[in-house]
């Protein structure tokens, strides 16, 4: 009697989008405890363990990606409004900006162009097909500029997504180390380096240091995405490929 | 009722900027010709809404959970991950630390070259308090 029940809401929990939205929400706020129970180490990234929760999920009950993102989809879409939200940070920190604008816009234009330049020439030289330097050349801008960049310039968009959310969590595992291993203390300085190398996840990761590296480092993501969109295609189309 | 002001603004602007970049054909992505126009009214009008406030820090007070959905796309690639997965994890790996590493260290260089008076701890705070 109970099987067919069962079955029977399995077959409506997994065609509605409620399911794919609950797990993404539970398996974050699980992944946001497990971080803060480890003193925010930033081993525990709770987007690496949430990812990784819900992959298991999904492997383990046979759910395939387009079914979990009917649900995730509403909390994917977010990161276009989060995009234009940037603006605000952006303002709020104009005195900052308009002292250290020089500066800023210097090591910006460098390091966009540094991220796309060693992605693509590291991946070329390890033998990747020119799809997947291509897909890995606008990794180090935030997921939505970075998918719109990979499909002008020849790049798989889906895998750009998860390249950047990668190169997101590498960015803010190993941001802290580099930094004390470079004795960088100023928080401006670390705040630029993360947001360009790292963008929104590596910004999550700066605000947890401080209000002014995070500020950093969401100015430093806004501006690079801006100067990934206009510097990425014509690096490409320069180098030829 | 102003969270709901803040995050219908925010879609205004996302909207705007999708179509301008549709229709002028532009290189950039709809949302941040969106936070770049956002941005321009922000200085023109002299102050952030409190309602603009309200739900820009919440969405991005949690940016890193919208990642999530994105990341989770990663079962979909995990063959062609698989098949190339030196040139992959290793150019992703060390790019981004060479970025990181590179970005940082220009920074520095240029902000004692360019810049101001470097960064001390009380100039921070001060400015701190101007927000």
């Amino acid at each position: 009697m109970n099987e067919p029940a069962i079955g029977d809401i399995w077959v409506y929990l997994s065609a509605s989008p409620l399911l794919g939205l609950t797990i993404t929400l539970v398996a974050y706020g699980l992944a946001y405890r497990l971080y803060l129970k480890a003193d925010s180490s930033p081993l525990v990234n709770p987007v690496l363990t949430s990812v990784v929760m819900l992959i298991l999920l999904l492997v383990l009950t046979g759910t395939s990606y387009d079914a979990y993102f009917e649900g995730g989809q509403f909390v994917h879409f977010l990161l276009g409004p989060a995009t234009v939200a940037l603006a605000v940070p952006l303002y709020q920190q104009l005195s900052r900006l308009r002292a250290l604008w020089l500066p800023i816009m210097i090591s910006l234009v460098c390091g966009v162009v540094i991220a796309a330049g060693s992605s693509i020439g590291l991946a070329w030289i390890l033998g990747g097909s020119t799809e997947i330097q291509m897909s890995l050349a606008p990794k180090s801008a935030t997921a939505p500029v970075a998918m719109g960049i990979s499909e002008t310039i020849g790049g798989i968009p889906s895998l750009t997504a998860v390249l950047v959310v990668i190169t997101g969590i590498v960015g803010a595992v190993t941001g802290t180390r580099v930094f004390e291993l470079m004795r960088i203390r100023d928080d401006s300085v670390k705040g630029i380096a993360m947001g360009v190398a790292a963008h929104g996840i590596g910004t999550a990761r700066a605000f947890q240091i401080s209000n002014q590296m995070g500020a950093f480092s969401g100015l430093a993501m806004a501006l690079s995405a801006f100067a990934t969109a206009l510097i990425v295609p014509w690096l490409v189309d320069l180098v030829g490929i | 009722m102003s969270f709901l002001t803040g995050i219908t603004l925010l879609l205004v602007y996302q909207l705007v900027g999708e179509v301008t970049v549709r229709l002028l054909g532009l290189p950039i992505p709809g949302p941040v010709l969106g936070m770049m126009m956002l941005f321009i009214t922000l200085l023109a009008r002299g102050y952030t809404p409190e309602s603009l406030n309200t739900a820009s820090s919440a969405l991005l007070s949690h940016l890193s959970l919208l990642f999530v959905p994105a990341g989770v796309g990663m079962m979909v690639h995990f063959d062609r991950i698989a098949s190339e997965w030196l040139p992959i994890t290793l150019a992703l790996f060390l790019s981004t630390l060479i970025t990181m590493v590179a970005t940082a260290a220009i920074m520095q260089l240029a902000s004692r070259w360019f810049g101001p008076a470097p960064v001390i701890p009380e100039q921070s705070t001060e400015a701190g308090r101007n927000e």
